[in-house]
């Protein structure tokens, strides 16, 4: 069992949280001017990093809102969450990890 | 009369379990049964809006500010906090309070619905109802973390429930009303074994 701090609830079980992908994936200014091949890298395109990412985060058998969360996908610890829209923050300047 | 129709009519989602969950009422203190025809209404205000503030003096007892909290008690009208923008306004029967909370919120931004019918409530009481709820609840119930009165979104049987403590020994859970029979039949088969003494 791995808990996720949920920045409205607090400590929860995984299994109340569904995963949203990579964040900070931003929408096309005019996607009407895009070509196909680069809707396409917007739509499937995602980075699979190996080390820090971040991720977006839906607690969904909770409150129901979306959050970003900075996980680590080597060791699956989440370093830090934060609000959906937030900055990502500098992962250096953060004390220690959670669990 | 004829307005009272429907009332005399309606069946509550645990109604046929009664008998079922009255004999699983164990020598030792426990005890399952339904609360029926609750009102429940599920409100949307974001905080800080003059909806949310038109809302909060509605109810009585105010909103509910951070998860856990539940303003009032369970015996009147109460609020459960189910979302930084999202409450659920539960009563003993109450015909007037969807009107009285709709009228609150007049044309803010915001909604009230009427989900009476949404959640059946179970009460499982007795001191060893933590031990019941925990054999699939993956909420932490230590009472130092949920103290009397509180209530989560949390999950039990693999379904979706509410939690609310509402007394230092008695518990309410809230399944979706189609989930009630498996939550039902779930708690009764998870009780039984504290009906014989314990072994050494």
């Amino acid at each position: 069992m791995m808990l996720i701090d949920c920045p409205h609830c607090g400590p929860r079980n995984e299994n109340e949280f569904s995963y949203g992908g990579e964040a900070h994936v931003a929408y096309p200014e005019n996607p009407a001017e895009l070509t196909d091949k680069e809707w396409s890298r917007y739509l499937f395109y995602r980075g699979n990093k190996k080390g820090i990412f971040a991720e977006r985060w839906v607690h969904a058998g909770g409150c129901r809102k979306w959050f970003n969360a900075l996980r680590d996908t080597v060791s699956y610890e989440f370093l830090a969450v934060y609000g959906a829209g937030e900055a990502q923050p500098q992962i250096d300047t953060l004390q220690g990890g959670t669990r | 009369m004829a307005s009272n129709t429907l009332i005399e009519v309606r069946v509550s989602p645990a109604a046929h379990l009664t008998a079922l969950m009255s004999e699983a009422s164990v020598v030792q203190g426990l005890t399952l049964s339904e609360v029926a025809f609750t009102t429940q209404v599920s409100v949307r205000v974001a905080p800080g809006s003059a909806g949310y503030d038109a809302v909060a003096a509605a109810t009585g007892v105010g909103l509910p500010e951070k998860v856990g909290q539940v303003a009032g008690e369970a015996s009147s009208a109460s609020v459960l906090w189910l979302g930084p923008d999202e409450f659920l306004v539960t009563a003993p029967e109450d015909s007037s309070l969807v009107s009285t909370l709709e009228t609150a919120l007049g044309g803010n931004p915001g909604q009230v619905v009427d989900l009476s019918a949404n959640r059946s409530v179970l009460e499982l009481s007795g001191a060893k109802a933590p031990l019941v709820l925990r054999k699939s609840c993956p909420a932490d119930l230590h009472p130092r973390v949920f103290g009397v009165n509180q209530a989560i979104t949390t999950s039990l049987a693999n379904v979706p429930v509410l939690l609310w403590r509402t007394g230092e020994e008695s518990w309410r859970i809230m399944p979706r009303a189609s989930f009630t029979e498996h939550t039902v039949h779930w708690l009764i088969d998870a009780m039984t074994e504290f009906a014989s003494d314990p072994v050494d």
